[in-house]
C-alpha cells in the first residue's frame, strides 16, 4: 500500500512548463482578435463631470471606446453582484463594471478601449478626456468611521461597512482579576499578491455573440461562470469558462473583477474576439490588496503569565469597495487566539471604507494579521515579565489532551470552530531544539561583544484549512486505459494535478503519468468552487480519492461478471484486474470498452454503464494545520537593515501526499511572509494616490535576501477527511512576519525597542534605533 | 504606422517578421514569432521573466526593441532542450529540485542561469543567488532554484558539455 501517497513524485506539470510550452492566458491567440485596455481613474475620489472620447475613437486602429452606458444593454446590472449567486438585493458595497459618475480610488475602470493592437488601445486610452471634480478623500481608516467623517462614495451615509463583536466569556471579570495587563497598538500595512503573471481575459465570441468562451487567469472559474450567466443573462449552456495555466494566484485572483465582466460584455456587443492583459502598473492599482489593519489590544495575565483575557478593537481598512462578502476581518478576529487558551475574549471589529484599492484576500486572508497581533502580545508579556518568550507560549498553548479543542467561536459556515488535532506543545519544543533556542543567549552575548546585534524570534500559528462546502472530482477510465480526472478545483501553480494524479493512481494501481487532470473548465465540470483557503487538496483530494475507489470497485465488479469469478478472487494491479491465483486479467481500458456499451448489443446484467464516478465530497468543518517558526536575524544598527540569517519552520499539515510539493508551499509561503515583514509596502500619499506602482518602489524579496530554510514536518492525520490531509498553501506565510519581527526586536533588546508594525522598513527601524540611542 | 522587417536567428533558426518600431523584443518573440515561452511579468525591467540571450548576453526582452535585435542571435527557453526533446541539465534539475511552481518566472530563470554557468561552471550558492537576484519568483522562495542551479552545474561539469 501507499505506493504513491507520501512520495515526492516529480510534477506532471513540469515538462510543458520547462520547455516554454505552458499555455497562459496571454499565450492564447485567436483569429481576428482585438486588444483591450482600460481608462482608469487618476483621482482617488472625484465626480466625473465630462467625458470626451471623440478624438480617441478616430485614432488609428481603434474600434471602440465603451462606457458604462454603452455596455448597459448587455448587462443585467451596472454593478457587480455581491456574490456569484446573485440576489436581486441592492447593495452599496460592490464595484461597478465601469464607473461613469463618481470614482472612488485611483485605478477604478472608467472606460474600455478596443483596438487592433494593445499599443494602439493604450494610445487611445491616454487620449480619452475625463473631467474630474475632486471630492474629499478618505485615506485613514481610523479617522473614517466617526460620524460626520467625509464618505468615500457619496451613495454612502457612513464609511463603516460593518461592525461586529467577536468574543466569548467574562472579559471584564478576567481583566479585574488579572495580575498584569499589557496593552499595545499594532498595525499591519497593506501589500499585494503579485503573481508574476498579472490578470488577463480572452473571450471568443461565437454565433453572433450568442455563445462565449472565456479564458481568465482566475482562481475561481466557476464563480466567474455563474456571475457571467447572471450578469449577461445567458443560458448556462452558451457559456464556457476555462482557466488556462495560471502564473500564480496568491489570493487576488480569488475575486471576480469588473474587467472579467466588461470584456465578455464588450465581446458580445461587438461580436468580436477580445483580449485584455493587465500590465503591472494596473495590477498595483486594480488588483485587490490586503493586510491594512489597526489593532488596539489589551491582554490580561495571572502572576504565572497565563492568559486570562484578551480584548480590543480591530479597524480593518476595506478600501473603496467590497468585492466579496467581507471575510478577512472575521478571519482575523476569530483566528486571533491561535493555538493558545484564552478564557475570555472580546474584539470589536470595524470594517471601514477608504479611497484605496479594494481589499480582499492575499495569501493568508486575515490570518497573518491575527498571528502577528497575538504573537506580538505574547512577546510583550515575556519582555515585561522578564520571562523566556518560548516559556510564556508553552504555558498558554492548548495541550494535546484537550484535542479536539472546541473554540467558543463559530466559523463562517456557522459551525463551531473545533481544532481537530495536533500537538502544539511538542511542535514548539521540536522547533526550539532544532533552532538551538537554548544556546542562543550565549551566542547573542558573544556577538554583542563584537558589536553585532543578532536576535532570535518565534511564532506559532494555526490555520483552518479545507474550506467547503465541497469540491468536485470525477474519475473516468478511457478506452485506452488512461485515466482522466476532472475537478472544479483550480490549478494556479501549486502542483494540484500531480497531487490529484497521485491520489487517483494510488487507488487504481496505475502510474501518475497514466492520469491526466483537467481542472478549471466549466464545460467538463458542472460543479466547482475553486482555489482559496488552503482547501483544494483536502476537498478535491478527498473527492478524487473516493471517486477512484469507486471506479476500482466498479472495475472489479465488471471483471467478476465478465470472467465469471467471485469479486473476492480478483485484485487490481498495474492497471489490470487479475484473478489472484492465475494469470488471466482484464485491463481497465478493456473494461471501459465493455462498460461504454455497443450499439444494439445487450449490456451485462446488473452493471452500470460507464467506468467513471463523480464525487462531491462535502464538508462544513475546517481541519486545522499548525506551525511554529523560528527566525534568526542580524540588524545593522547604523543602517536599519535586517538580514535573515537562519530560519527553521515546523509544520503539521496532516498526511503529506507529496512532500516535495509541501516543501515548496512552505518555503514560498515563508518568503512571502518575510516580504511582508521587511520589504513590501504599498504606499499611498495623503490624497490616496498610490506611490509604489513599480517593482522599483515596491520591493519583492529576491534570492539574495533569503537564507536556506530548514523545515520540519510532523504528520498528525486529520480525522475529518478520508485522506487525512490538512491544507498547506498559506500556513508558511501566516507566522513568518511575526517570527521575523520577534527576532528583530530581540536583536535590539539592548535598546528596549518595541516593534508593533509590519513591514518594518530600514528607515523606520533606523529612526526607532536613533530615538532609543538618544535616550539611553 | 510603418513596419520594419526584422530578421534574427532564434535558437539557431532564421526567423523574420514585420513589426512597428516600438515593438519590444519580448512582444516580437511572443506575438509575431509565436514563441510564447518567453514571459512578460512587469514590462519595466525588474522581474526578469522576459530574459533572453541576445548574442549570448542576457537581456530583458521588455527593455529592448525588436528592431534593435535585427540581425542578432537570440536564445529563448524553447531552444534549451535538444531537438529530440531531451531536457537541458538545467531543465532537468529544475524538475528534480522542484525549482518551479507556476512556471511563469521559469524561462527567465533558466536563461539567466544558462549564462551564469557558461561564465562560471562551478558557482557557489551565493554566486547563484547573486546571478538570479534580478529575477523575481513569487512561488518558490528561491531555495529550490538555487539547488537546481547547483545540481545542473555539477551535471554539466561531470558530462563536460557546454551549458
Amino acid at each position: 500500500m501507499n505506493r504513491l501517497i507520501g512520495k515526492s513524485v516529480p510534477r506532471l506539470e513540469d515538462p510543458a512548463l520547462l520547455v516554454g510550452k505552458g499555455r497562459y492566458v496571454d499565450d492564447i491567440h485567436l483569429s481576428d482578435m482585438l486588444h483591450c485596455t482600460f481608462v482608469r481613474s487618476t483621482m482617488a475620489h472625484a465626480a466625473i463631470t465630462g467625458f470626451d472620447a471623440e478624438f480617441a475613437r478616430s485614432m488609428p486602429g481603434v474600434h471602440a471606446v465603451l462606457t458604462a452606458s454603452d455596455l448597459a444593454p448587455m448587462l443585467m446590472s451596472k454593478r457587480m453582484p455581491l456574490s456569484a449567486a446573485p440576489s436581486k438585493e441592492e447593495n452599496s458595497s460592490t464595484p461597478f463594471v465601469l464607473q461613469d459618475r463618481e470614482v472612488s480610488y485611483v485605478g477604478e475602470p472608467v472606460a474600455l478601449v478596443i483596438a487592433d493592437s494593445r499599443a494602439e488601445a493604450e494610445d487611445a486610452a491616454s487620449a480619452v478626456q475625463v473631467e474630474y471634480e475632486p471630492l474629499p478623500v478618505v485615506v485613514d481608516a481610523r479617522k473614517a468611521y466617526e460620524p460626520g467623517a467625509e464618505v468615500v462614495r457619496s451613495e454612502l451615509k457612513s464609511n463603516l461597512l460593518n461592525k461586529l463583536h467577536v468574543g466569548y466569556g467574562e472579559v471584564d471579570e478576567a481583566f479585574a482579576a488579572a495580575a498584569h495587563v499589557f496593552a499595545d497598538d499594532i498595525w499591519q500595512h497593506r501589500g499585494c499578491g503579485h503573481s508574476i503573471e498579472t490578470r488577463g481575459v480572452v473571450v471568443e465570441s461565437r454565433f453572433g455573440g450568442s455563445e462565449l468562451c472565456i479564458w481568465s487567469s482566475t482562481q475561481m472559474p466557476h464563480d466567474l461562470f455563474y456571475m457571467l450567466v447572471a450578469m449577461l443573462d445567458m443560458d448556462e449552456n452558451r457559456l464556457r469558462v476555462i482557466t488556462p495555466d495560471v502564473g500564480g494566484g496568491f489570493g487576488p485572483k480569488y475575486c471576480i473583477y469588473p474587467e472579467e465582466i466588461a470584456i465578455p460584455a464588450a465581446a458580445r456587443l461587438l461580436n468580436r474576439n477580445l483580449k485584455w492583459i493587465e500590465d503591472r502598473r494596473e495590477y498595483f492599482m486594480a488588483a485587490v490588496q490586503e493586510r491594512d489593519q489597526y489593532w488596539t489590544l489589551e491582554i490580561a495575565v495571572d502572576a504565572d503569565a497565563r492568559i486570562l483575557g484578551l480584548r480590543g478593537r480591530l479597524v480593518h481598512d476595506q478600501g473603496a469597495y467590497a468585492p466579496k462578502a467581507v471575510n478577512l476581518p472575521y478571519n482575523s478576529a476569530t483566528a486571533m487566539t491561535g493555538p493558545y487558551i484564552v478564557p475570555a475574549y472580546g474584539m470589536d471589529v470595524l470594517i471601514v471604507h477608504t479611497n484605496k484599492v479594494p481589499v480582499s484576500s492575499v495569501r493568508g486572508a486575515g490570518y497573518p494579521q491575527a498571528a502577528f497581533a497575538m504573537e506580538r502580545m505574547m512577546d510583550l508579556i515575556a519582555v515585561r515579565m522578564d520571562l523566556d518568550r518560548a516559556e510564556v507560549r508553552r504555558r498558554n498553548l492548548i495541550p494535546p489532551e484537550k484535542m479536539p479543542y472546541v473554540k467558543q467561536l463559530k466559523a463562517r459556515s456557522g459551525v463551531a470552530m473545533i481544532y481537530d488535532s495536533g500537538d502544539y506543545i511538542a511542535s514548539q519544543a521540536e522547533t526550539l531544539a532544532a533552532a538551538g533556542w537554548e544556546d542562543f543567549p550565549a551566542r547573542q552575548k558573544a556577538a554583542l561583544a563584537e558589536g553585532r546585534y543578532i536576535g532570535i524570534g518565534l511564532a506559532n500559528a494555526v490555520k483552518g484549512t479545507g474550506r467547503g462546502p465541497f469540491e468536485s472530482g470525477t474519475v473516468r477510465v478511457s478506452q485506452n486505459g488512461k485515466i482522466s480526472v476532472f475537478t472544479g478545483a483550480t490549478a494556479m501553480g501549486q502542483g494540484l494535478a500531480t497531487a490529484l494524479a497521485q491520489i487517483c493512481a494510488e487507488e487504481l494501481s496505475v502510474t501518475p503519468e497514466d492520469v491526466t487532470v483537467i481542472a478549471g473548465d466549466t464545460a467538463v465540470t458542472p460543479l466547482g468552487l475553486g482555489g482559496f483557503a488552503s482547501r483544494q487538496l483536502v476537498t478535491a483530494g478527498s473527492s478524487v480519492h473516493l471517486a477512484a475507489k469507486s471506479v476500482a470497485a466498479k472495475a472489479i465488479k465488471a471483471a467478476s461478471r465478465l470472467m465469471e469469478v467471485d469479486e473476492d478472487a480478483l485484485k487490481l494491479e498495474e492497471g489490470r484486474v487479475w484473478i489472484r491465483d492465475g494469470n488471466r486479467s482484464l485491463g481497465l481500458g478493456e473494461l471501459a470498452q465493455v462498460l461504454r456499451g455497443a450499439p444494439g448489443f445487450a449490456f451485462p446484467a446488473d452493471l452500470e454503464p460507464g467506468l467513471s464516478t463523480s464525487i462531491q465530497w462535502k464538508t462544513d468543518a475546517l481541519t486545522y494545520a499548525n506551525a511554529c517558526h523560528i527566525a534568526e536575524v542580524e540588524v545593522d544598527i547604523d543602517l536599519g537593515e535586517v538580514t535573515v540569517a537562519r530560519y527553521v519552520a515546523f509544520h503539521d499539515s496532516g498526511r503529506l501526499i507529496n512532500p516535495m510539493i509541501v516543501e515548496g508551499q512552505v518555503v514560498g509561503g515563508i518568503a512571502h511572509g518575510i516580504g511582508n515583514a521587511l520589504f513590501e509596502f504599498m504606499g499611498y500619499d495623503e490624497t490616496a494616490q498610490p506611490v509604489t506602482t513599480t517593482f522599483q518602489e515596491y520591493l519583492l524579496v529576491t534570492a539574495t535576501e533569503l537564507p536556506n530554510f530548514e523545515t520540519i514536518y510532523r504528520e498528525t492525520p486529520s480525522g475529518l477527511n478520508p485522506i487525512g490531509a490538512k491544507g498547506i498553501g498559506e500556513a508558511g506565510t501566516i507566522p513568518a512576519a511575526a517570527a521575523v519581527v520577534s527576532a528583530v526586536e530581540n536583536a535590539l533588546s539592548p535598546f528596549r525597542i518595541r516593534i508593533s508594525q509590519t513591514p518594518i522598513l530600514p528607515e523606520r527601524l533606523f529612526n526607532l534605533i536613533q530615538a532609543a540611542r538618544a535616550t539611553t | 504606422m510603418r513596419t520594419h522587417l526584422i530578421e534574427m536567428k532564434v535558437n539557431g533558426k532564421a526567423c523574420s517578421g514585420e513589426a512597428v518600431a516600438r515593438t519590444t523584443l519580448a512582444d516580437f518573440l511572443r506575438h509575431t514569432l509565436h514563441l510564447t515561452g518567453t514571459h512578460v511579468g512587469c514590462e519595466h525591467g525588474v522581474c526578469g521573466a522576459c530574459t533572453v540571450l541576445v548574442d549570448g548576453v542576457s537581456t530583458r526582452g521588455c527593455l529592448m526593441l525588436a528592431v534593435q535585435a535585427n540581425g542578432a542571435r537570440v536564445e529563448t527557453v524553447e531552444g534549451l532542450a535538444s531537438a529530440e526533446g531531451v531536457l537541458h541539465p538545467l531543465q532537468q534539475a529544475f524538475r528534480d529540485q522542484h525549482g518551479l511552481q507556476c512556471g511563469f518566472c521559469t524561462p527567465g530563470m533558466l536563461i539567466t542561469l544558462k549564462e551564469l554557468l557558461a561564465e562560471n561552471p562551478d558557482p557557489t550558492e551565493d554566486e547563484v543567488r547573486d546571478a538570479i537576484s534580478g529575477n523575481i519568483c513569487r512561488c518558490t522562495g528561491y531555495q529550490s532554484i538555487v539547488a537546481a542551479a547547483l545540481q545542473a552545474a555539477k551535471e554539466l561539469r561531470r558530462s563536460g558539455s557546454a551549458p
